[in-house]
């Protein structure tokens, strides 16, 4: 049957066009109940003869409480497709969740396509809204299914809007809402995921009588969307993206690309509730009004304040503060030159869910009783929320999950409703997960679609591989690893060969992952999103499953396995004559580790050939080194932290720095040289489609806090260049020798991060790699836990003809999606890698207060941030009491970066080495945190 | 943008295999020798042609076979913008050619050499596909003049969106910018006479994606040829046979 729909639209040039489009209505849309016995497709039936109601659902309903319907007490649902449209339009993320649940084999969801289907297409009526219109359909879509499935079942709508609820019981569909049918399921718990009704959804008076004291307006009102539209237009309003200070909540910035600046937003009341990641409307504050952060207290308004920390590893971990020698005493004027403004309205928001745990609270005398309690995020961004629960007694210790509903102008905090909870807090395990969940990284363990694209195992090279005229055999060369003691997952290996002409011929072997993955496999799919191992200090998440990660594709020794090769032949300076890039089968003959490697090269008594390949190589590798240095490479310096783990509890016995050892300079150098050649390699071949890795070169203002520690400690530094930078870095030398390394430790957090994109992006110019200096750059080396690399190993293989290009890569947006995924996973395993360490510097510091010397970082009016290089941790030293903002007995000296006592007995400089004491300390029930005091 | 649902179900309620609704009427212009009017869901053209006739301009004459001349126009009420469009702009040249070559080859021309054939094409009505559309309509009008051919040429378009093969595009999927096959076949002899497609698919992809728009040909070829049925047997009731 065909019928034709008719609707007027504005086009872009603002003139009204009529548009016709065709609808198709079917009959062989099925209703999706396996007892059926009109419908004859049961292949998609799952609403079970067991089911005495069938829930059909509201859009409203999706859209609130979708934490419900995630819950297995909800079965038998039937969405229509045009609930599913609506939920689409108005909130993508709900849309995606319950297209989760409707694809679950284990639940019990149908899609109902009643848009299409011949008895249930409705037409708009003259002068009927669209939203009556899809209300309307639900309604008819109920009715078709309560006669089609007859007196059997009841078929129960679900909606909370009270005008469709009362058409559909006057049209003879039995409907409900959501608290009703929850109350009526008589799971108490069930309760708590309930969202609690909007403000806009309840009677006003309702509220006034229930808490009448409470009737304060806090905030200002939110400018209605068509005024914040004209203001944006008109240049009144600005339009970003909100973040908020990882270090101070009450700060946010709003980058707006309109003024070209940054708005700097001070205060809660300013915020007007954003949250964190919303898009919002601001409005600039009159000049007068751009008043300077108090200069930059530890403390704020509330008791939040600064933790100890891992030391940031980049800017984009960095705290962001504003910078008080451009605002303060050198500053002429009086006002900050930062523009600063308050929220006017939120365009988008950006609400999810948050871990973290109850506020300690008195238990009420009954239990089970509604209970009002305030949630407080584990990410301090994030203010505290409020929520209702019935099961306090159970959730005051543990760390649960919490999604915000809304937020009005009469409450202090946003209100929201339980989720889940993860576990005890305090828990290595729970504090663990909570780790995972907060950088969304998906620890489950893999599915059987994925584990049935494994080859079987075991598995051993087969003479088909061996056979293959585009695989070379390689077998006889002496190739060994190099890694961490302990790795499983070894991808790369090494060989080096003196050739009769005194040259050497040198390769870099990498596990052939993609002989394995191939594209558009669930393996594929599963990688893809993964993106890439998250290493934490206790255990690995891998990006591919277990019998890849650590047997077929890990080149162990003496066992064969296939590879990717990149053979250079080199003159004894190390000088590239020729790269040839092929698919390999080799046998490795060692498996050292950085120690052992280390150790073969300096006992000068070795002669086997293996070492004799490792002196070889390593006398080339410093030639390379030296040489990229000359280049303008920056040597950097992290505060990487190693821990020793008990085997049996995993608790960490202790901590130390990492050691890099000459071999891994070694190792690393042939990584860069390989992933150099590659990139030239892809780049050359495909210009539009290859996937590279830049690093921005840092702009001046990211620079900034480095040049004025510098100045104060009488250093200039050179960023005209990164060679410069480079040159300056290594002239930055004092007596002290730890300076030097703590001087690029800070020039390390200066840097943004490097990043992942797709050729066709950018223009050549920005393809650089600035850390490296390098134009071209990509990650070739770790496919097993890089998905970066297993596309990289692909382009490779299209390159030299061996396979065809995936599909994929002609589909530029989706690459770049990819590219950043791939970003964002990255980004993610990192800020996971370093909460699992803080986690456990917590646990090892909890018995064992210590005593030892750390650096000072940062000034502040009341103390100071110190670095405490032995375990790469820093944190908040106080010198005066907490809640004196600095206007006590110290003066903080800007120009000269010093805290002074008023008296002038005592000051504290920059960089100076102080003694502290860490301590495991816990101001409140649960909630430990490491204490540091000054000796 | 998702053109196919989870359900399987296009934007406009076909699943990827459906072809759109088929409607066919011979004999729309009187004044012309043969006529059509041809749908494809919303899509509507009419198609005229006059011939074989004597040849207009001596210049163009040709000793041994007929000229076929071809002029496609889109009707300026045709798309929903009453955008004015000038006669002869690039797109309705290269379609006018496509037609005109997918027709001369099919149209018997030897049997009618130093004569002309002209094929009128205008687009009533334009929703995708008009070029298959235009196709079939000259096919109809072609047959209904009474001009030898070797077999009817049916057309039928083919997309490649959401990783899905879709038979016969509508404007909604057309504009997506996705690939866009258009195929015109001989049916009977099982030949291709037209095939176009301006963007990039993997090789396997396209075979696939061209089989599916020449099983639409065919399909489309089985309706044609039961409209000319029907109208044959009309023409022998009127004549009181």
């Amino acid at each position: 049957m065909l019928h034709s729909k008719t609707f007027n639209k504005k086009t872009r040039g603002g003139r009204i066009q009529k548009l016709v489009r065709e609808v198709y209505l079917r009959d062989d849309i099925y209703c999706g109940a396996s007892f059926c016995k009109s419908c004859e497709d049961k292949s998609k039936a799952r609403l079970t003869a067991a089911a005495s109601t069938i829930l059909i659902l509201d859009t409203n309903v999706v859209l609130n409480q979708i934490d419900l319907l995630e819950n297995p007490a909800v079965e038998d649902v039937v969405l229509l497709s045009v609930v599913l449209q609506e939920v689409k339009n108005k909130n993508s993320a709900v849309y995606g969740r319950i297209r989760n649940l409707i694809d679950n084999p284990a639940r019990r969801f149908v899609v109902f396509s009643n848009e299409f289907h011949r008895d249930t297409y409705v037409q708009t009526m003259a002068g009927e809204s669209p939203n009556d219109r899809n209300d309307r359909a639900i309604r008819v879509a109920s009715r078709w299914y309560q006669s089609h499935l007859g007196d059997a079942v009841k078929v129960l709508l679900i909606t909370n809007d009270r005008e469709n609820k009362r058409k559909a019981t006057e049209e003879g569909v039995s409907a409900e809402t959501i608290e009703s049918y929850v109350k009526s399921l008589g799971q108490p718990a069930l309760l708590d995921l309930l969202v609690q009704p909007a403000s806009e959804d309840v009677i006003m008076e309702e509220v006034e009588d229930m808490r009448p004291s409470k009737r304060k307006v806090v905030y200002p009102e939110h400018k209605p969307m068509s005024e914040i539209t004209s203001g944006l237009t008109k240049g009144i309003y600005h339009q970003g993206k909100i973040r908020v200070n990882r270090y101070n909540p009450f700060e946010a910035y709003v980058g707006s690309e309109s003024i070209g600046d940054e708005i700097v937003i001070y205060g809660r009341g300013n915020m007007n509730r954003a949250f964190d990641g919303d898009v919002v409307a601001v409005e600039l504050l009159p000049q007068d009004q751009w008043h300077e952060e108090k200069s930059l207290s530890i403390v704020d308004e509330e008791d939040d304040e600064e933790d100890v920390h891992l030391v940031p590893g980049s800017a984009d971990d960095a705290p962001r503060t504003t910078d008080p020698v451009s605002s303060s005493t050198s500053d002429t004027s009086p006002v900050s030159s930062r523009p600063s403004g308050c929220v006017v309205g939120i365009i988008k928001r950006n609400w999810h869910s948050y871990c973290g745990s109850l506020e300690p609270m008195p238990m009420p005398a009954g239990s089970g009783s509604l209970v009002n309690a305030l949630f407080v995020s584990k990410d301090r961004r994030i203010p505290k929320i409020r929520i209702q629960t019935r099961q306090l007694e159970n959730l005051l210790d543990k760390r649960i999950i919490v999604a915000v509903d809304s937020w009005d102008r009469q409450s202090r905090y946003p209100s929201g409703h339980y989720v889940r909870s993860i576990g005890e807090i305090g828990d290595r395990d729970t504090e663990t997960e909570l780790v995972l969940i907060e950088n969304d990284i998906d620890a489950r363990p893999f599915s059987t679609q994925v584990l049935a694209c494994l080859p079987p195992l075991p598995w051993s090279v087969s003479s088909e591989d061996l056979n293959k005229s585009n695989r070379i055999d390689l077998r006889h060369l002496h190739v060994f690893s190099v890694d961490p003691p302990g790795c499983k997952d070894i991808d790369d290996a090494l060989h080096c060969t003196m050739l009769p002409t005194g040259n050497f011929e040198v390769g870099v072997h990498i596990a052939d992952v993609t002989n394995f993955v191939h594209p558009g496999t669930p393996l594929d799919d599963e990688a893809t999103q993964r993106g890439t191992s998250v290493y934490l200090v206790e255990r690995r998440i891998d990006m591919l499953p277990k019998p890849l990660t650590e047997d077929i594709c890990s080149l162990r020794a003496d066992v064969e396995r296939l590879a990717f090769s990149v053979i250079w032949e080199m003159t004894p300076e190390a000088e590239i004559i020729s790269t040839k890039y092929t698919k390999s089968v080799i046998k490795s003959c060692a498996a050292l580790s950085y120690v052992e490697a280390q150790a073969r090269m300096d006992d000068s008594r070795l002669v086997d050939p293996v070492t004799k390949d490792l002196r070889n190589m390593n006398a080339l590798a410093k030639i390379m080194r030296q040489r990229r240095i000359q280049r303008g490479a920056l040597t950097l310096a992290s505060a990487e932290v190693k821990f020793q783990i008990d085997t049996e509890t995993h608790d960490p016995l202790d901590i130390g720095m990492y050691q890099i050892r000459e071999a891994n300079q070694m190792v690393e150098e042939f990584m860069l040289a390989a992933n150099v050649s590659v990139a030239e390699k892809i780049l050359k071949e495909f210009p539009a489609c290859s996937l590279l890795r830049r690093h921005p070169t840092p702009t001046k203002e990211m620079l900034e806090p480095l040049l004025r520690t510098a100045a104060a400690v009488g250093l200039t530094l050179d960023f005209s260049s990164s060679k410069a930078l480079a040159d300056s870095l290594d002239r930055a030398v004092s007596d002290d020798p730890y300076f030097n390394k703590l001087i690029r430790i800070m020039a390390t957090r200066c840097m943004t991060q490097a990043v992942y994109f797709c050729s066709g992006e950018l223009s050549p110019p920005e393809f650089l790699h600035y850390g490296l200096a390098a134009p071209l750059y990509t990650h070739f080396t770790s496919p097993i836990r890089r998905y970066a690399d297993v596309i990289v190993h692909r382009l490779l293989a299209a390159s030299i003809g061996i396979y065809k290009l995936p599909t994929i890569f002609r589909d530029r947006p989706q690459l770049t999606s990819i590219a950043d995924n791939l970003n964002y996973r990255h980004r993610n395993a990192q800020m996971a890698s370093r909460g699992s360490v803080e986690l456990h510097t917590l646990i090892y510091f909890r018995n064992r207060p210590t005593d030892t010397e750390a650096r000072i970082v940062k000034m502040r009016s009341n103390g100071f941030i110190v670095f405490v290089p032995k375990f790469g941790i820093e944190g908040p030293v106080y010198l005066a009491p907490r809640g004196d903002k600095g206007g006590g007995e110290w003066f903080l000296d800007d120009q000269q970066q010093r805290i002074k006592k008023m008296d002038g007995s005592i000051s504290y400089g920059i960089l100076q080495a102080v003694k502290i004491h860490l301590e495991v300390v816990e101001p409140q029930p649960n909630r430990p945190k490491l204490q540091l005091t000054l000796v | 943008m998702e053109f196919v649902n989870p359900e399987g179900l296009r934007l406009d309620g076909r699943r990827p295999m459906e072809m759109r609704q088929l409607r066919a009427e011979i004999g729309a212009v009187a004044k012309a020798d043969g006529s059509a009017v041809f749908e494809m869901g919303n899509t509507k053209v009419i198609a005229a042609v006059y011939g074989p006739r004597e040849v207009q301009n001596r210049s163009q004459q040709i000793n041994d076979q007929a000229l076929v001349r071809c002029e496609y126009s889109m009707a300026n009420f045709s798309t929903g913008d009453r955008r004015r469009k000038p006669k002869g702009d690039r797109r309705s040249t290269e379609i006018s050619l496509v037609i005109r070559q997918t027709m001369e080859a099919c149209i018997l021309t030897h049997l009618m050499p130093r004569s002309q054939i002209d094929i009128y094409v205008q687009v009533l009505q334009a929703d995708g596909g008009t070029r298959s559309a235009c196709i079939n309509a000259a096919t109809l009008a072609l047959a209904d003049a009474g001009i030898p051919m070797r077999d009817l040429v049916t057309s039928c378009s083919a997309g490649y969106l959401n990783s899905t093969p879709l038979l016969d595009l509508n404007y909604v999927e057309d504009s997506a910018g996705g690939p866009d096959v258009t195929v015109g076949i001989l049916p009977k002899l099982d030949k291709v006479t037209l095939l176009q497609m301006d963007a990039k698919l993997p090789i396997d992809i396209f075979e696939n994606v061209m089989q599916l728009a020449a099983e639409g040909c065919k399909a489309i070829a089985n309706y044609i040829r039961e409209v000319l049925l029907e109208n044959t047997k009309q023409l022998e009731y009127r004549r009181g046979l």
